[in-house]
């Protein structure tokens, strides 16, 4: 990992979970498991955030939430999948009203499973996410500079 | 004149854990309609009855929230219990009614950290979830999970605890109690917290009763009623009073919840002063046959598990009405006319489960 990272800020969003996953982002926010201490900020704006922390599975009435969401965030970004039903619609797959994981709508870079996911595996997410963060920009930045040379 | 608008709040907003979405019509900076639309969290979780059988749903009733997971299970085992006949070992309804007052604990201790994080007291909302690990930790400890527990099932518990972990839980609480003084003296008596809850969203208690509110929402306008009287699980033989307050604003709302917590802390300790030695679950035998109507008392107020069962192992149908639902009404009510920036706290004070209500 490089020697200075960028603070990543993080968007959460409930897709049709039930509650469990969620309060688990949060508690990961708070004294006892503070992913603070990695940089990491709980933002409410898309505009602001590079990693897109989501639980629950996609249904028809938040599909659209979930792209606007992603489309108005800055490259680069990471989704995290966060829960089972994120991963693959779990116990609730077969709801007639889930479509899915969440890849059945965004690209998803990091599947965190477990029901509900446990505050360790949501940081170990996150983490993760932030040295894919690092590699994003990387190749960013070597595909700019390869545009200007041409 | 004043100018009309409309202020789209949510799906996804920094107040909001989770979906929903209302549009605020304004009058300058005072709130006259707020018009919701819902379904950004509906799964369909009822019809699912048709593919998992009776044992398996438990399951599945577990996951209609998170928050409130324990009690979800509970009241769909205790409706199948009731159409089978089947009397639970004295043991497990004790079981039932501490894991159940744990969970008002920690659901009240989230909600309180939430308010706190609504009007901007950030540390105040890191301190609540701070103490609400601690009973995450005895969750974990007694059951195996933090939030999703799956210790119930038809006839009695999976899990038995012992005595000693029990009083070593009771200890716990002690100091907890001793913590959470200190901490509700900042959400009562604090000047910067009073000024944002104090004479803000008023419900009456004609209104409450009117528009059907339920649990501390309703309490918290003069209704004593409370569910755990009509005497599910080991309440019968617990001596409580439901707590009520007068004054029917944001304020009261918070008190009510805040005396709750002790209230809880109470009923755990007398449970584990009377729990017998014995069993914890009875063997089933057959399929249920029959319909029941089954009213506990959650953290939010009053939820309802209808069940029908035809003989066969899947059922026919579960219903299930969640308190968020009631006190919709209530809280679309208190909204009009309040403050644009008031918004946020008086959807809070409802303790709003979006999960529950959309299913």
């Amino acid at each position: 990992m490089l020697s200075v990272s960028k603070s990543p800020w993080l968007l959460h969003y409930d897709g049709s979970s039930c509650n469990g996953c969620d309060i688990e982002v949060l508690a990961c926010l708070t004294p006892l498991y503070d992913v603070e201490r990695f940089g990491v900020i709980n933002t409410g704006n898309p505009k602001h955030a590079d990693i897109f922390l989501i639980t629950g599975g996609i249904n028809a009435q938040n599909k659209p939430v979930v792209e606007e969401i992603y489309s108005q965030m800055p490259n680069p970004k990471v989704v995290v999948a966060v829960g089972i039903c994120a991963c693959n619609g779990g116990i609730f797959k077969e709801c007639y009203n889930i479509l899915g994981g969440v890849d059945t709508t965004i690209p998803v870079d990091i599947y965190v499973p477990g029901c509900a996911a446990r505050p360790e595996a949501i940081i170990d997410g996150v983490v993760k996410a932030v040295a894919l963060l690092d590699e994003k920009r990387k190749q960013m930045k070597l595909e700019s500079s390869k545009e200007k040379g041409a | 004149m004043s100018m009309r608008s409309v202020v789209p709040f949510g799906p996804q907003h920094p107040v909001l854990p989770e979906p929903i979405h209302l549009d605020l019509v304004l009058e300058d900076e005072k709130v006259v309609e707020a018009v919701p639309s819902i379904g950004f969290v509906h799964r369909g979780l009822e019809k699912l009855v048709e593919k998992k059988d009776f044992n398996e749903y438990v399951y599945v009733a577990e996951r209609i929230c998170g928050i409130c997971s324990f009690m979800h299970g509970m009241g769909y085992c205790e409706a199948v219990e009731h159409i089978m006949d089947i009397e639970l070992p004295p043991r497990a309804k004790f079981l039932r009614t501490i894991w159940c007052e744990m969970s008002r604990i920690h659901s009240h201790l989230l909600w309180l950290g939430l308010l706190a994080d609504a009007f901007g007291f950030e540390s105040l909302f890191m301190q609540s979830w701070r103490l609400r690990e601690k009973v995450l930790d005895m969750f974990e400890a007694s059951t195996g999970g933090r939030v999703i527990f799956s210790v119930n099932k038809i006839g009695g518990q999976r899990k038995d605890v012992d005595n000693d972990m029990l009083h070593d839980f009771l200890r716990h609480f002690d100091e907890m109690e001793q913590e959470l003084k200190t901490l509700s003296k900042t959400f009562l008596n604090d000047y910067a917290v009073c000024s944002r809850l104090k004479d803000v969203g008023f419900l009456t208690k004609e209104q409450a009763v009117e528009l059907g509110a339920v649990g501390p929402f309703m309490r918290a306008s003069g209704v004593a009623l409370d569910n755990r009287k009509l005497g599910y699980a080991a309440y019968p033989e617990i001596e409580f009073e439901p707590i009520t307050s007068n004054v029917g604003d944001c304020y009261a709302r918070c008190d009510v919840r805040i005396r709750e917590i002790f209230q809880s802390f109470d009923i755990i300790r007398q449970a584990v002063g009377k729990i017998p030695d014995g069993e914890v679950s009875v063997p089933v035998k057959g399929f249920p046959k029959g319909e029941h109507f089954m009213r506990v008392e959650q953290p939010r107020g009053e939820a309802i598990y209808y069940v029908k069962a035809n003989g066969t192992k899947n059922l026919d149908r579960v219903r299930v009405r969640t308190p968020t639902f009631a006190n919709l009404p209530g809280m679309l009510e208190t909204l009009k006319g309040c403050q644009l920036a008031d918004v946020p706290i008086l959807i809070l004070t409802i303790d709003p489960c979006i999960s529950c209500t959309e299913r």
